[in-house]
């Protein structure tokens, strides 16, 4: 039965809950809702406002939209298979053998993964570009060919397998195994019938994701892609900046969200399905030293990958930026008038300024939403929230920035000329990241730990300060600085909307890669590194404070 | 023998985690190793089972070397302590896997799969999720996924440990009277005393990777080999003694010892029950320090003057004395034993 009281305290507890949920909601219809709708507006309605849905079609139909829309999805297919290839014999090998070396080694595959894209594309470009290190030693020159996108995405990717693939193996229990070998299966069927439908669904979800990352890759294939390598995004950005061919790009980025929105759909269908219950040990006690000839050649294989594949790039990036000593460092600081108003070297401040604002801005975000998300009695349309939140992170950079784009550049809303509406477009990604730091922070906290803390006499605040606080600091912390490297690194929407006379180190990177000359390579190279560094101090706090964990990124 | 360790040396690091072991188990005998954790008894089962590798001796099984045979081709089965049931698969998935590693028929797997759910008391329970067993469930279901192949041996690692008390006392007096029913060869493992006692035909003592000592339950429990046997199965009155004749001097004093006692320099054993308080007398008294209810008898720690060891004793309700209370004592001859 329900009493005035009980409602009244429920009424409250709506309120309270609505009161958290007002600004990431109104955050999220007008930068991220109104946008969208804008874009759909574009593609599907023609100059006089009325809908024109016979030529939106027709746009797929043209021969060379119909070329990047099946070159987007193959390459994506490419690069999702090769990566697995690649990347589950070192899941296995991170996972279950124990060599010196193994913890450091598992940090260094990560960090592809957070670098920014365009860093990942000039790495490769270092080794197996024009100028670059197998064109010195054998001539050969893969830019320009998906063969250098494919291995730049696996270079990223490899994390997502390692991390998620590998993280969830080192937790399955041995005696699994042994028990099917007791019962009379020899090692390869104990593998078949027992790990390998555990790890399924998590493999699966790998793989999701990473066709995801690599269906909306963009800064990879700006640097690295050529004439007939052209994927949605590249062509969404073209058809904007070069062409000036809005409602096309307006079609092709409709195209983009609904095929994003199919495989997220696919993505927490499998999540939910990899919760089944599984026989999970602590980590430390599943690996062993490697034994036999066999798994010491795939430890070994899995180093010589790792060698070639994840360190060498990096590598040989900082090695080319130093080829004329310090010169391309010195120029970096010299306006030289080309694509640029003011000296490269000035991205720097700019990015590190858009970063912090774009991180605050994605703190206060992200951490209302997961206050909000994380309370008790969060109803269901809440939880749908919740996917919502997840959507500009699927959603490609590209069409938040193309959003942005001719959304906010005009009454009702004209950020044209305000220097914050990049950091908003950065939060708009970073957001997500910080909500999938908080909220199982948030969700953990026992209640219990508040009531004892209130029966020994601690106020509702004092409640909050000693309890709940110590417990999130950390958590806060260490999404901040997600955002923050994400800000850092982002391109695909900031190079929609960054002015000339203020660029980012991506977009900067990104113009100096596409101008001619040896100078602007070096240049470009350069100031790579210079990003680099940056996200790597930012990543190194951000791995000391979380301390190794296995999540979701 | 069906089953002969010769030798068996495992060491992990410089450690020998089993020290040239020798063990023979002979076809239906129900053999338990009792030790206490980190005594090597798992990894006995796993050296057996092949999933740990010998470092020297030999493990046979009907007279052949194990050593390089794999683990799925030995023929034993073991029951994990924790289990391992496969969570992906429901109850009949589990108890028939080992029959498909064999290549059984559906039918073959069928029909064993629900004799062996109605042998371990669970008929029906095929379809069930293995998540919605009881922890005395999945021990069932366990026993008939080891059962369903038809092992030539079964081994058990702690068999019972994770139920509570009641439901192991009497699932142990199932598990003797089910393998005795088939003829089922078993070789045990468990630190519960109590458990290898009920359920074995031999008890084979482990210490520190070494065989302490071997024998029928009656004979483990009667003359423990030494001090530390004597005080694993809970002897707490174990002390040194110089023995002359059929007579002891230990700390509490001289202490009768049956006739045919080694001679000189021993450890002495003296069971509770074989403790006798009577009220305080003359000679040096007792004073009771704790005093225990266990039903119809009455534990008790009783302290000598002077700084002699404690001693415990076991005495009928009626007759014990309170705590505090100051006592005498004596001893019964067929209660104490010199040991090796």
């Amino acid at each position: 039965m329900t009493t005035p009281a009980d409602a009244r305290g429920r009424l409250r507890s709506d309120a309270a809950r609505l009161g958290l949920m007002a600004v990431p909601v109104a955050f999220f219809a007008v930068f991220f809702a109104y946008p969208v709708v804008a874009i759909v507006l574009r593609g599907l309605r023609g100059e006089d406002g009325s809908w024109q849905l016979g030529e939106a079609a027709g746009v797929l139909g043209r021969p060379e939209v119909r070329e990047v829309l099946w070159f987007t999805l193959w390459q994506a297919l490419a690069s999702t298979a090769l990566t697995l290839v690649v990347a589950l014999p070192a899941a296995y090998v991170f996972a279950r053998l124990r060599f010196p070396g193994r913890e450091l080694l598992r940090a260094v595959v990560t960090v592809p993964f957070v670098l920014p894209t365009v860093v990942a594309g000039t790495a490769f470009l270092a080794v197996v570009g024009r100028g670059g290190l197998f064109d010195t030693w054998w001539g050969v020159r893969l830019d320009g060919t998906v063969w250098a996108i494919l291995l730049a995405h696996v270079f990223v990717n490899f994390a997502v397998v390692v991390r998620t693939v590998g993280g969830l193996w080192a937790q399955l229990d041995p005696g699994q195994e042994e028990a099917a070998r007791m019962l009379g299966a020899s090692r390869v069927a104990a593998w078949r019938t027992v790990t390998l439908p555990a790890l399924g669904p998590a493999v699966a979800a790998a793989a999701l994701m990473i066709f995801l990352f690599t269906f909306t890759s963009f800064g990879i294939v700006q640097v690295l892609g050529g004439p007939g390598v052209a994927t949605l995004e590249t062509e969404i950005y073209r058809r904007t900046a070069a062409l000036l061919d809005l409602s096309t790009a307006a079609v092709l980025s409709l195209v983009q969200f609904a095929a994003v929105g199919a495989v997220l759909a696919v993505h927490a269908w499998t999540v939910r399905r990899r919760e089944a219950t599984l026989r999970l040990v602590d980590p430390a006690t599943t690996a062993r030293p490697p034994r036999g000839a066999g798994q010491r050649l795939l430890l070994a294989g899995v180093l010589l990958v790792t060698a070639v594949l994840i360190v060498l790039p990096p590598a040989v990036l900082v090695q080319r930026s130093f080829a004329a000593g310090l010169g391309y460092y010195r120029q970096l600081t010299e306006a030289d008038g080309g694509a640029f108003l003011v000296p490269p070297i000035e991205a720097v401040g700019n990015s590190l300024e858009y970063a912090v604002a774009a991180t605050a801005i994605a703190v206060v975000i992200g951490g209302l939403a997961a206050a909000a998300l994380a309370r008790r009695d969060a109803g269901r349309w809440v939880r749908g929230f919740d996917a919502l939140l997840m959507l500009p992170l699927g959603v490609s950079a590209v069409t938040v920035g193309f959003g942005f784009l001719i959304a906010l550049d005009e009454p009702p809303l004209d950020l044209r000329s305000t220097w914050i509406l990049v950091p908003l477009a950065q939060a708009l990604v970073g957001v997500p990241f910080v909500v999938r730091t908080m909220l199982p922070v948030l969700r953990a906290v026992d209640h219990r730990l508040r009531e004892a803390a209130a029966v020994l006499g601690a106020s509702p605040w004092r409640v909050w300060r000693e309890v709940d606080l110590p417990m999130v600091r950390r958590a806060l912390l260490i999404a901040a600085g997600f955002a923050f490297a994400v800000s850092l690194g982002e391109f695909g929407a900031t190079v929609f909307i960054a002015r000339p006379d203020n660029p980012t180190l991506p977009v900067a990177v990104a113009k100096l890669v596409g101008r001619p000359g040896d100078l602007n390579y070096g240049q470009a190279m350069a100031l790579s590194v210079i990003l680099m560094v940056v996200c790597a101090a930012a990543l190194l706090m951000l791995e000391r404070l979380r301390g190794d964990r296995t999540g979701e990124f | 023998m069906l089953l002969s360790l010769e030798g068996t040396t495992v060491r992990f690091g410089g450690h020998a985690a089993l020290d040239a072991v020798d063990l023979a188990v002979a076809e239906h005998e129900i053999v338990c190793v009792l030790g206490p954790s980190g005594s090597g008894k798992s990894t006995l089962l796993r050296a057996v089972a092949g999933l740990q590798q010998v470092d020297a001796g030999r493990v046979l099984l009907d007279g052949h070397d194990q050593v390089r045979v794999p683990a799925h081709r030995r023929g034993v089965g073991l029951m994990f302590q924790d289990h391992q049931l496969f969570p992906q698969r429901d109850v009949a998935g589990n108890v028939a896997f080992g029959l498909r590693m064999r290549g059984a028929g559906r039918e073959e797997q069928a029909a064993r799969v629900r004799e062996l759910l109605e042998l371990v008391g669970l008929p029906g329970a095929g379809g069930r999720a293995v998540g919605t067993l009881s922890g005395g469930e999945q021990q069932r279901v366990a026993l008939a996924r080891a059962l369903a192949p038809s092992p030539r041996l079964l081994m058990l690692d702690e068999p019972l440990g994770q139920l509570d008390r009641t439901l192991r006392e009497r699932l142990v007096v199932e598990l003797r009277e089910l393998f005795g029913r088939l003829g089922t060869t078993v070789l045990a493992v468990t630190h519960d005393q109590g458990e290898a006692f009920a359920l074995a035909d031999r008890v084979v003592v482990m210490r520190d990777g070494r065989i302490a000592q071997s024998g029928t339950p009656l004979e483990v429990w009667q003359r423990p080999a030494d001090a530390f046997v004597a005080r694993f199965l809970g002897f707490e009155n174990v002390t040194g003694a110089s023995v002359r004749g059929t007579v002891a001097e230990t700390p509490w004093g001289r202490v009768p010892v049956p006739e045919g006692s080694a001679q000189g320099e021993r450890t002495l054993l003296v069971r509770p029950s074989g403790v006798r308080v009577t009220a305080a007398g003359a000679e040096p008294g007792y004073t009771v320090t704790a005093r225990t209810f266990q039903g119809a008898q009455v534990a008790l720690r009783l302290r000598r003057d002077g700084d002699a060891p404690e001693l415990e004793a076991l005495c009928p309700l009626r007759d014990a004395p309170g705590q505090g209370d100051r006592v005498s004592v004596s001893f019964d001859t067929r209660e104490t034993v010199v040991l090796g």
